[in-house]
């Protein structure tokens, strides 16, 4: 600990930190504009100068250590004029275009320039213009607004591990740019948005759409992928503008993924608003009575056997709740949560979770991922094994794909043999392994979904128990499944796999094909293929019109996360909650209370009537629902069945980032992101261009 | 006035052989072995006690900036930089010594680096000294070639090796993390400092940066004795010096002088004198384009070295003299180097981006009349504005000539706005004469 003064009050601060964080630390706000916690130190700005005591110049605190008696001012006139003069340098060549601009209201150049600036100019020469450059769909760029804090320079190179951007040019003539003028091949680009200060680098989606103060934010849960990523909802009326991070250091930190924050624009187009149902063959608009007694009249007298139900992957847990509630009513085990087929085993809650915890990878020291690309797959959790990565003393391994992960590692293999040799403590990296403190392995979800997907997990688990992962003493658990989908992990906590005698996803699909189950009930399952469903009759509940919807019978519009307060459980098994922010379109309605209204039309009434008692219910299910935000640790049983495991290469459980859900397949940006970034490895038609 | 027996660069003018041989004549290399023997402690205490002052334009103490390297080489390597990018306006010392006497600085080098632990020495030469690359690279060669340096470098046993790089023609590389960055392939962008290279430098492992000069005088100090550099010149500035004298004077020249020499003496005796006479005399930068102008009424008794020209609110710098007489209009001179500074500032931090550009903008209009007289004052403060509030010293060294020539020649600059405000005051109109710059 160092002891030093600032302003007078004698602070106590761990050696390493600096003057800024030691004022911090009192409540002394320093402004500043290119400091940012997250990023390394640039000291450009020269905002946060202050002065100290026996040094013959001031100094940027943002980058000057403590030291042992050191004296800091930074509320003397010297200091406040000090701020004032690089505030009118800032702004000397700044356009001043705050009514035009995106950033106007949360700019951070406009806040401290009500504090440090001048009513008026002393600069009567003409203004710097710099070119626009071109970031991508994403990022709109004014670059004559730019103050060249290079926080979005940091951030592409440290965090998000693409060095495309940089500064080029020097003095009056340095610009911040692409280079080349190329998109930000990046999952993490719109942080830049958040991170710029100005009105340089702002929304390309959401330009000229609102001011912030006219917007009501609303903090939920991201459900693009299974990290349950905390976001902030900003909608004006019933419209979704923005959805932008909120801090959660155990989840996200402070970044969300492109698609987290650029696809709810999908949440607009598309939507099912009405019930609809099917007559001779054509899907017509219906009143939500017609549309229970069209269900009703199909399902009165099948059995139990007869009827099946698939939840989708953005199915919340009250809904699922629900759906297993009815479905129990009904008589029928058929029901399934894993709609992609993954052999996951609800029993052992450890098996399906990603048990070290996204938090958890800061202290690892040796990662395996094997089938997963999870800057595809988790975005946000790749630049945390960036950020771990960076700091050194790690050691990865890649058993699939071998992609541009944004860090170095050994690429073991394509396909399973590479695992089968490493669970046998085979090859240099299995020594890595047994000499690591911390070694955690990540299981890609795809990796699971084959023939052999029992067989990969125990083999995943031998690898797990034979480099001791799972150390008890340490409270470390290495073994970890990756999963994409956000209702995943909820709905193996709930029990959404089949009862005794009851059929898999792959069951339900085959015996729609043959007949022996004639009805199915989708919550949301847009992803299986719809043409094995036969002559079965079809139930979609959802909120787009996607696949699921078209091979409908009867249509049940239900609402998106923005539209209800629901529950959702992550890939590391916390337990979160989405908050409405709008309402839904049309007569749509809250998922878990269709399904209880269902329930009473067909005679078999749930019993509950609020979503406190579904709540509660849920409780009952599983207690892990008693605890929000929290991730609790799983035991450690045996699962998996040892087998044979095939050849094939493992591939990843996402192809296209940019699409992966009813949403974002939705969304006018997704779909030009997909253009920009994916453009020749998708099949164009016959119609572009 | 300095004594031949003393002079340090003796091939100064080019007209013996630059080569190892002609080198080994004028005593380089001459028990190298010997001097490495006296050991790390020996060598760095000698050259402490000599009082050398980095001739780089700091004038930090040399010895002191040693030992400041760790001193037992831990896991990370210790690197010496030598700073040959002399892109200081005025400035053209080390060129000389690279071009006509390369092995005093190899020489120096490797006992530099003796010193500081360090086996690899990398020289950053400015980009467009081509001609003097190729010198000192032969001179590498030559020195491999007889195993001065090497893997057993004099035969000491001690490995060290000698690298050219050259730069791409940016001043500011000549600032040391600047360089450093450069060096390793970056922007060349300053530092802050904390970490000092020292501590954390080339590749993040502990540096040290010193200037051509300041490492060529090195084996003459071992040779003859710390007491020997110490006993010439004044107190606290000591040992010889290159004078590079340009400008307006009869005969512009690179000279080795004692530190301290009157101003006056130096011009006359080497120069050949101020076109026209002393009294034709009407201003001097004595150290390069960043140090404040001089009047020649300071001129007339001001001693050139660090501390005296400290009093007279300039500085030393590199010893760049530059002698301007009668002829010459001061503003538009100092206008010239704001121009520099504006192209040369690296554009990192704000104070220097955008204040080398106002400065130089304000400067023009100053030139060319188009200002207000209360300009001057707006001007001043705005170097104070940058003075001081940057990461690297290239603020300071636009702000300075700045506040000299306001500081001594206000008049002038006042009389360039009255005279271009009569002359366009039009009988009807009462306007200022400033406009706005097109």
């Amino acid at each position: 600990m160092v002891k030093m003064t600032i302003d007078g009050t004698e602070v106590e601060i761990e050696a390493g930190r600096t003057v800024l964080q030691a004022c911090e630390q009192i409540g002394i706000e320093i402004p500043r504009f290119c400091y940012h916690e997250r990023l390394s130190v640039a000291g450009n700005c020269r905002m946060c100068l202050v002065s100290m005591e026996r040094a013959p110049k001031p100094i940027a605190s943002c980058g000057m250590p403590v030291g042992e008696g050191m004296v800091i001012h930074t509320n003397t006139p010297e200091v406040r004029q000090m701020r004032k003069n690089v505030m009118e340098f800032l702004l000397i060549n700044h356009p001043l275009d705050c009514p035009i601009c995106d950033q106007g209201g949360e700019c951070d150049l406009q806040d401290q320039a009500v504090g440090y600036g001048l009513d008026r100019s002393r600069y009567i020469e003409n203004k710097r213009a710099v070119k626009d450059k071109y970031m991508g769909p994403l990022i709109s760029t004014i670059m004559t607004r730019c103050i060249h804090c290079t926080r979005c320079i940091r951030f592409a190179s440290e965090i998000a591990g693409v060095p495309d951007l940089g500064a080029t040019g020097r003095g009056e003539h340095m610009e911040v740019g692409t280079y080349v003028g190329k998109a930000l091949t990046s999952e993490l680009s719109g942080n830049l948005i958040d991170l710029c200060p100005v009105g340089a680098l702002t929304s390309a989606p959401y330009a000229f759409n609102a001011r912030p103060w006219e917007l009501k934010k609303t903090e939920s849960i991201d459900v693009t992928d299974a990290l349950g990523c905390n976001i902030r909802i900003d909608a004006r009326g019933p419209e979704i503008k923005r959805v932008l991070p909120r801090l959660n250091e155990d989840v996200n930190e402070e970044w969300i993924s492109d698609k987290a924050r650029f696809s709810c624009d999908g949440l607009k187009r598309q939507r099912l608003d009405t019930p609809y149902v099917r007559r001779d063959g054509k899907l017509a608009p219906a009143t939500w009575p017609q549309a229970f007694d069209a269900i009703k009249d199909r399902l009165t007298g099948l059995k139990g056997q007869e009827i099946a139900a698939i939840a989708g992957d953005l199915a919340d847990c009250e809904s699922m709740t629900a759906l297993k509630g009815l479905m129990d009513t009904l008589g029928s085990p058929n029901i399934d949560c894993r709609q992609d087929g993954a052999f996951l085993d609800a029993t052992v809650r450890a098996s399906y979770l990603f048990n070290t915890s996204i938090a958890g990878i800061d202290h690892a020291d040796a990662i395996v991922i094997i089938g997963s690309n999870p800057r595809r797959e988790a975005a946000v959790l790749n630049a945390r094994i960036r950020k771990r990565f960076v700091r050194g003393g790690l050691d990865i391994a890649v058993i699939g794909e071998a992609a541009d992960l944004t860090y170095d590692y050994v690429h073991l293999g394509n396909d399973a043999s590479a695992l089968k040799e490493l669970a046998a403590g085979k090859g240099a990296f299995s020594k890595i392994l047994k000499a690591a403190r911390r070694p955690m392995l990540i299981l890609g979800g795809g990796t699971l979904v084959g023939q052999d997907g029992a067989a990969i997990l125990a083999l995943a688990r031998s690898v797990a128990e034979k480099f001791k992962m799972i150390d008890a003493g340490q409270n470390w658990n290495g073994f970890n499944v990756l999963h994409s989908a956000a209702s995943r992990v909820g709905g193996l906590d709930l029990g959404l796999v089949p009862g005794q005698n009851g059929a898999d996803v792959a069951g339900i699909l085959a015996g729609a094909a043959s007949g022996t189950i004639k009805a199915v009930y989708l919550l949301g399952a847009d992803e299986i293929d719809m043409s094995a469903l036969g002559n079965a009759f079809v139930v979609y509940q959802g909120h787009h019109g996607d696949a699921g919807a078209h091979r409908a019978d009867v249509i049940l519009p239900g609402t998106a996360y923005t539209e209800k307060n629901a529950t959702y459980v992550n890939t590391e098994g916390r337990v979160q909650r989405t908050q409405l922010a709008v309402f839904p379109p049309g007569d749509a309605r809250e998922d878990w209370a269709i399904l209880r209204a269902l329930s009473e039309t067909l005679g078999c009434t749930l019993p509950y009537n609020s979503l406190r008692d579904i709540r509660r219910h849920m409780v009952g299910i599983n207690t892990i629902f008693l605890a929000l935000d929290e991730a609790a640790p799983a035991a450690w049983e045996p699962f998996g069945e040892a087998g044979e495991v095939s050849a094939e290469p493992f591939v990843s459980a996402i192809g296209n980032f940019y699409m992966t859900d009813p949403i974002s397949r939705a969304s006018e940006t997704m779909a030009r992101c997909a253009d920009e970034f994916i453009g020749s490895a998708i099949g164009k038609t016959g119609t572009d261009g | 006035m300095l004594d031949d027996k003393d002079r340090i660069f003796t091939n100064l003018f080019g007209l013996e052989d630059p080569g190892v041989k002609g080198a080994k004549k004028r005593g380089d290399w001459d028990g190298t072995k010997k001097i490495l023997e006296l050991g790390r402690d020996k060598i760095i205490e000698s050259v402490k006690g000599s009082g050398l002052r980095g001739r780089g334009g700091a004038g930090f103490s040399t010895g002191m900036k040693w030992s400041f390297m760790p001193k037992e080489v831990g896991e990370r390597p210790h690197y010496l930089v030598i700073n040959a990018d002399e892109g200081e306006p005025g400035t053209c010392k080390d060129r000389e010594i690279m071009r006509h006497d390369p092995h005093k600085l190899i020489e120096g080098a490797l006992i530099a680096a003796y010193a500081m632990g360090a086996h690899a020495a990398y020289c950053y030469i400015r980009g467009e000294f081509f001609r003097e690359a190729e010198a000192l690279e032969r001179a590498v060669d030559e020195a491999r070639a007889a195993g001065l340096i090497g893997d057993d470098s004099c035969g000491t046993g001690y490995k060290f090796e000698f690298y050219v790089h050259r730069g791409m023609g940016a001043y500011i590389c000549g600032e040391e993390s600047a360089l450093i960055e450069s060096l390793e392939g970056k922007k060349g962008q300053p530092r802050m400092k904390p970490p000092f290279p020292a501590n954390v430098g080339l590749y993040g492992c502990p540096t040290t940066v010193n200037n051509v000069e300041s490492i060529a005088v090195v084996p003459a100090i071992l040779r003859r004795g710390a007491e020997w550099f110490a006993g010439i010149g004044r107190p606290n500035n000591v040992g010889t010096k290159l004078f590079n004298i340009s400008g307006h004077v009869n005969q512009p020249c690179t000279v080795e002088e004692e530190m301290g020499i009157p101003l006056k003496e130096l011009i006359e005796r080497h120069a050949g004198g101020v076109i026209g006479g002393w009294d034709n005399l009407y201003a001097v930068i004595p150290g390069g384009a960043s140090v404040p102008v001089l009047t020649k009424s300071i001129c007339d008794d001001v001693l050139m070295d660090f501390d005296a020209l400290r009093e007279a609110q300039s500085g030393l710098g590199t010893a760049a003299v530059m002698v301007m007489d009668k002829s010459t209009d001061i503003v538009r001179a100092i206008t010239r180097l704001s121009a520099f500074y504006k192209h040369e500032s690296c554009g990192q931090c704000t104070p220097c981006r955008e204040g080398t550009g106002w400065m130089w903008r304000m400067m023009e209009r100053i030139v060319a009349g188009n200002a207000e007289i209360s300009e001057i004052d707006t001007l001043e403060e705005v170097t104070r504005q940058v003075e001081g509030h940057t990461i690297c010293a290239l603020g300071d060294a636009a702000a300075w000539p700045i506040q000299g020539l306001i500081r001594h020649f206000r008049a002038d600059m006042e009389k360039k706005i009255t005279e271009a405000q009569s002359d366009n005051r039009q009988p009807d109109n009462n306007q200022s004469g400033r406009t706005r710059a097109a």
